[in-house]
This record gives structure tokens, sequence and C-alpha cells, in this order.
């Protein structure tokens, strides 16, 4: 439905087609049946430009992270595929998956978790020469320090367990660890949401350095919409497990189509108290409904509040909405209008 | 007269390591129907501070004095707090699982909150009761969702039912300490106007924990800028958010990615804070602060007034000229990077960028 990715200029770098992962539900007893699929992913097309950074949103359970999995290659794909520099590498066996593996990398949300805790840092840093064999060992711990520098680590500190390191410094562990190969591609998985917003500067400058310094290329997945548009060429909207809007950021953030988009924009919240007083929160009914039995239809339509009948009906295709851009696609039969209102709530009444 | 009037509030833990100093010295008020927002990073003391007043802190060193409704509350036994827990002053965590029991079903807890501070009500009306609750906090159908358990509540769905038994027994005042922060913004939203109407409805003084700008200047009355331990500043959210003096809170601001300044870079606060075990002479900030002069680095300033005509206070020896961003403020701004004025933090963050390339 959702068919190929939108065709983008320039040199892609990697790009999904028709992408889904369904993961099976079994009952938990002594024979395991499978009683139905999570739908976590379900036919996604994106393609990223060499050098940008596309920036993925959307609710808890979306399928963000899923998706950004199984492009890395860490889960296999239920079916659709993942092209990289034009090759093919949906799941691909692991010897031949190795050379691609090193040029992407991920780099997760809690920097606490993902570094194991008994290791020093130069070692955890280390790992992907010892793993890749790209560096000889006596050269190692120069070349770590090297990259202990870049990311504003103190290179003497390479004898310290991560315990020992503050929480945007184990970040800084995080970004190193993935740079070490060198990747053409990183993966942001959360990467600034546990960290306060002094740090989390830090850290996006980092990231935006880098960037420019090394050509890389970023699929950047955070749930602040602030963040992801100050760092991302082109947006993502997904909604369980599907795609509701894409495009470059600025008209997806300035005019958006899909009812769902509007909404997460509306209430996000400014650290501004006049934006706050004046904001209309485009109210939506009820929770985010559960991925093993989607909303027939249009998945959005039980909270939407423009759903209309043909809604649960039909699925709307992600389409090019008349007057946008060919790179602006929306999923939804009736696609705000420029100027258009929403149901809103304004603020408490209160001066 | 205050709802709550915190004095000179010091609170401290000592450890195998030392002494972790976090809370030193910090006074509020809080009225009824107000909010209070108290923001800084994590480690700044805002959970310690909070936790102390109703006496969830066993094993600190405690002084100074918190007088809530006529009651100092640091002079009160294990038993009188227990009795102002909940029934008085309630709190909602950032993560409702620690506080609804995974075992029991939802409704029953609330009720079992109700009976254990209201004796003389019945099984039934305590029931009654958490069903009306959970209407209230928009739990749709709650005569059938208070047999659920708590997995069976989505994340939204949980903070919705820790505001119900936090409103279970009509408080005088809710401390609410990230109570958002782990839920999506959609989410967020709904919680945050929950809030403001319950208070509205009765009345009920809060104080909004939290490190999210975002979040104070939605709801907040007065906001607290909280660094290692002491208030940095303090005033109405009009304030702190226009008229900020502190370089940490201009800092704190500036940090944010915010669309309508189009700037390519962030411009992050350098460095860390510090231990509090071991902290810096002198003003705590000054190791990360780019107004520092020779007398922040020996001398720690008191949070005092700043503005004659109303409570805005700051901790911070630069004159009463340097809030906001008025045309003084940045003559001030523009003096210290002309002196080449700045923190050792900003001096290490220097010199690892000056450092050569990795190869
Ligand atoms: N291994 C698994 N087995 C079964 N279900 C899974 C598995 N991994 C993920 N899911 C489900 O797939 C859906 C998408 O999950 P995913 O982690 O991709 O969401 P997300 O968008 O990254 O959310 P968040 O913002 O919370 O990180 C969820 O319903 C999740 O519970
Ligand atoms: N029981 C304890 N023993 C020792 N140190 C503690 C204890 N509780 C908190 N602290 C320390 O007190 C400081 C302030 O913590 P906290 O109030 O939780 O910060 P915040 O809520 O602002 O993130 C931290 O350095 C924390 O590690
Ligand atoms: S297709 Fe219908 S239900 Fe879906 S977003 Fe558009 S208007 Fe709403
Ligand atoms: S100017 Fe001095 S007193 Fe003020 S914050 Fe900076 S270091 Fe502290
Ligand atoms: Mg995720
Ligand atoms: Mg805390």
């Amino acid at each position: 439905m959702t068919g190929q990715a939108p065709a983008a200029s320039g040199d892609v770098l990697i790009r999904v087609d028709n992408l889904v992962k369904h993961f099976p539900v079994r009952t938990a007893g002594f024979i395991n049946r499978t009683v139905g699929q999570v739908q976590a992913v379900d036919g996604v097309s994106l393609a990223i430009p060499r050098g940008t950074t596309l920036g993925l949103v959307g609710e808890t359970g979306s399928g963000k992270s899923t998706l950004a999995r199984c492009i890395a290659g860490l889960i296999p794909a239920t079916s659709g595929t993942v092209h990289f520099e034009g090759r093919d590498i949906t799941n691909l066996p692991r010897q031949r998956m190795a050379p691609f593996r090193r040029n992407i990398q991920m780099i997760f949300q809690d920097p606490y978790g993902s570094l194991n805790p008994r290791r020093r840092v130069g070692a955890i840093i280390g790992d992907p020469f010892a793993v890749h064999k790209t560096v000889p060992a006596d050269e190692r711990k120069r070349k770590v320090q090297d990259l202990m520098e870049r990311v504003g680590l103190n290179p003497e500190h390479y004898n310290r367990f991560p315990a020992e390191f503050s929480g945007g410094q184990r970040q800084r562990i995080g970004v190193a660890r993935a740079l070490a190969l060198r990747p053409k591609l990183i993966i942001c998985d959360e990467p600034v949401s546990a960290l306060d917003v002094s740090i989390q500067a830090q850290v996006l400058n980092l990231l935006a350095d880098l960037q420019r310094e090394y050509g890389l290329t970023y699929l950047f997945i955070a749930h602040d919409l602030e963040v992801v548009r100050h760092v991302s060429t082109s947006v993502t909207v997904m909604y369980l497990g599907k795609i509701a809007e894409a495009g470059p950021k600025n008209p997806v953030y300035d005019t958006p189509r899909h009812p769902y988009t509007a909404a997460l924009l509306s209430a996000a919240l400014a650290a501004d108290p006049e934006a706050a007083a004046a904001r209309q929160r485009i109210i939506l009914t009820g929770d985010i409904p559960s991925p093993i039995d989607p909303p027939s239809g249009c998945r959005f339509h039980p909270r939407c509040p423009k759903a209309q009948e043909l809604c649960g009906r039909q699925e709307p295709p992600l389409e090019v909405k008349a007057g946008d851009a060919a790179t602006h696609l929306a999923a939804c039969h009736f696609p705000v209008t420029a100027g258009e209102k929403l149901a809103t709530a304004s603020r408490r009444a209160r001066p | 007269m205050a709802l709550l009037e915190v004095e000179d509030l010091t609170v401290s833990f000592p450890t195998a390591d030392g002494v972790v100093k976090a809370v030193r010295g910090v006074s509020f008020r809080v009225e009824p129907g107000q909010t209070l927002g108290i923001v800084g990073e994590s480690g700044s003391g805002k959970t310690v501070l909070t936790q102390t007043l109703i006496g969830l802190t066993p094993g600190a060193d405690i002084n100074g004095k918190a007088v809530f409704d006529g009651t100092d509350l640091l002079q009160l036994s294990e038993a009188q707090l227990r009795r102002i827990r909940g029934a008085r002053i309630s709190v909602i965590f950032q993560d409702p699982l620690t506080s609804l029991h995974p075992l029991y079903r939802v409704g029953w807890q609330i009720a079992e909150m109700v009976r254990a501070h209201e004796a003389s009500a019945s099984r039934k009306e305590a029931r009654d009761r958490a069903v009306d609750l959970l209407g209230r906090v928009g739990i749709p159908r709650p005569e059938q969702r208070v047999h659920d358990y708590p997995h069976q509540f989505s994340g939204g769905m949980r903070q919705r039912a820790m505001i119900a038994m936090a409103l279970a027994l009509a408080p005088k005042m809710i401390i609410a300490d990230e109570p958002t922060t782990a839920l999506d913004a959609t989410v967020q939203a709904q919680i945050l106007d929950l809030l403001l109407q319950l208070q509205e409805e009765s009345d009920t003084a809060l104080i909004m924990i939290t490190h999210d700008l975002g979040v104070v200047a939605d709801i907040a009355d007065d906001v607290m800028v909280m660094y290692a331990g002491r208030a940095a500043e303090k005033g109405t959210k009009h304030q702190i958010f226009y008229e900020s003096h502190h370089p940490y809170t201009k800092g704190l601001l500036e940090s944010i990615p915010n669309s309508s300044v189009a700037a390519d870079r962030l411009r992050p606060i350098p460095g860390q804070p510090p231990s509090l075990i071991n902290l810096p002479a002198g003003c705590k900030f000054h190791p990360r602060c780019g107004y520092v002069l020779d007398r922040c680095v020996c001398a720690e300033p008191e949070l005092v007034r700043i503005d004659a005509v109303a409570d805005h206070g700051s901790a911070c020896w630069l004159p009463a000229e340097a809030a906001g961003v008025g045309a003084s403020a940045e003559k001030l701004r523009e003096q210290a990077v002309r002196e080449g004025r700045r923190g050792a933090a900003v001096e290490v963050a220097e010199a690892i960028a000056a450092s050569p390339e990795v190869a």
C-alpha cells in the first residue's frame, strides 16, 4: 500500500522498501501457540540521501526502534527490502553482512544500560577494532584515545569504568564506539532523551560536527519534536507501524497534512510561557491502540478528529497531497488544509 | 498566609565516600491554588528537597524549618507524618509502578488508601470513591476498569490512576516529581491539562518538579531554578523566562533547540554539574560560567532580591542589570566576552576542541 520509497534527490545511502516486521504473540503456557502477530512495522518505505539526517518521530510503540533494528540488521525483517548503497542487504547471513555492519552503527538511548559496567571504557570503545580486526592490537590504545579526544572525553580516562562517568559522558562513550569503524550511517535511537538540556545540547553539537567532518548520514529517532527539527533534513512520522507523514522538515512542521502530525505538534511544549498560554491543543481521544489488533482502514481513525465513515473502511495511501512538494507525503483521506482549525482545547482561563 | 513556608532547609547524607550535600539552605513558599515549578539538572537536589518535607529521606541530616499549614513538618514523628502523607500532602512519581502494587487491582488500591485514612468509610463507599476518582481523571468506563490490574493499564492510564490516588483524600498540596517525563507528548499534554483542571476545582497547591522547561512554561506560576543543592534563581514564571538574571538560568534557556532561532549550533552550558561531595569553592557554578569574576571563585553569593518591585531573587554576584536580554544585560555579556572570562570547564572544553583531529 505504501508503495515504493519516495524518489529522493541526490545520492541515496540507505533505502527501505515496504518493510514489514511482525512479532508472533504466543500463549505463555505449556504448549506455545501463536495467537497473533504484533504488527510492529507494517509496510514502511524511506530513503536517506548521503550526508543528511532523517528524523523519525511517533508515540511509544509506533515501531521506530523496530524499524531501526531491521535496518541495522540486528533483527530479520518479515518482508520488504533494505538497500545500502544500492545493494540489497535484507536478511543477509552473518558472514555476508559483516562488511555492511561496519558501515551501519547504532547509538542507544540508555547510556547506562548499553555499556558493560565491568569493562573499562578503553576496552569498550576499542571493541569494534577487536571484532573487525581493523587495527593491530598495539595501535588500538592510541586510536581509542584519539576517538575519546574527538568526542570530548579526556583520553587519560582510558582505564576508567562507565560508572565513573556522567550521563553525558557515557553518551559520548557510545558515540566514540559507534565512530570507531568510520561508519557511513549512524542510527541514533533516542540518543539524548536521558540527558539534561545543557548536556543534550553538547551531544547534539558533537553529532552535528561529526556529520560535517565525516559526511555522516543519520537516522535520528527522538520524541522531542524541537530536537528533531533542529537536527533533521527531513522527517518521517510513524503511527502504529505505518508512516503517517513524511517530507522535508519545514513543510511537515509548518503545514502538517496528517491530523496525527498536527496533533503531535500541537501537544509539544515550548519553553516559552507566552507560547504556552496561546497553545491550542488538538484533542485526541483515547490511547494508542494495540499493534496486535490494529484498527481497520486508517489506523488512526478511532482517535482522529477528522475521521469519517470511509476512514474505518479503507486504508489511505501515502501520497503527495494537492499543492504540496513532490517530496511531502501524507497518508490521509481528508488531509488538513492550510489554516484549518481542528477541534482544540485552549488552556485554562486563568491569567 | 503561605500554605507551605520552607526556611533555610539543609539536607545531607553521610556516605562512605564523604558527606553528600544534597540541599544547602533552600527557602521558598507555596500558596494555596498556586503551582511552584522546580527545575534543575539531575542531581541538583529537587527530589531530596521535596521528599524531606514528607519524611522520606531516612538517614539524612536535616536542618531548617518547613511550616505546612501551621505545623513544622521537620519536627513531626514518623506516625504523624504518615497521617499527613497522602491525606494532606500527596505525591505523584515519575514511574507509577513504584506506587501502584502490581498484584492488586487498581480500584482496590485506591479504596484501601481511602479506608486507611478514613476509618468511617465503608468498603462500598471507598469502592464508589475509587470509581468516581478514576472517572474524574478521564479513565473510560471506570466502573469496569477499577477491577483491572496495573499492567492492564497503558502508561498514560497508570499515571492517571496515580493522580486519582493522589486526589483521593482531597490533599491541600500535591508534589509531582517528574510526573510526565516518561510519557508521550500527546499524553503529557493531557495529564498537565488534567492537573491544572483539578487544581482549579479544589484550590490545591502544586509543586511540579521537572527538568523540562517546557512543562514549567506550561503549568507553573512561580519557578525555582536549582543548581548543586541551592536555589540559583527564584521568581515568577515571567521573570525566569523573560528576565532571567543567573547565568545558569540563561544557559538552560539558551541550550534548548528552538525553531524560532534558526541557529545552526546550540549553545550548551560547558562542563557538567559538580560532585556534591566535593563542591567547588565560591559560586558552585563558576567552573561553567562565562561571566565569572574574581570574587566568584572564592565567595558564594546568597540569593538576594534583584528587583525592587517584585520578589525576584538570584544567587549571583552580577549586578541587577544582568537580568533579561535588554541593552544593559547585553553590555555585561559583551564585556565578559571581551575580557575573555570563562570558567575552568570552558577552558577544558576549548582545549579539547583545539586538539588535533582523529587521523
Ligand atoms: N521482540 C519483540 N516481541 C514482541 N513484540 C515486540 C518486540 N519488540 C517490539 N515489539 C512490539 O513492537 C511494537 C513497536 O515497538 P518499538 O520498540 O519499535 O516502538 P518504538 O516506536 O521504538 O517505541 P518507543 O518510543 O517506546 O521506543 C510495540 O508494540 C512493541 O511492544
Ligand atoms: N539516600 C541518599 N544517600 C546519599 N546520597 C543521596 C541519597 N539520596 C539522594 N542522594 C544524592 O543527593 C543528590 C540530589 O539528588 P536528587 O534530589 O535525587 O536530585 P534530582 O531530583 O534533582 O535529580 C544526588 O547527588 C543524589 O545522588
Ligand atoms: S484517513 Fe481519516 S481517520 Fe485517518 S487521519 Fe485521515 S481523516 Fe483521520
Ligand atoms: S557570575 Fe559569578 S556568581 Fe554569577 S553565576 Fe557566574 S560564577 Fe556564579
Ligand atoms: Mg524505541
Ligand atoms: Mg529526581
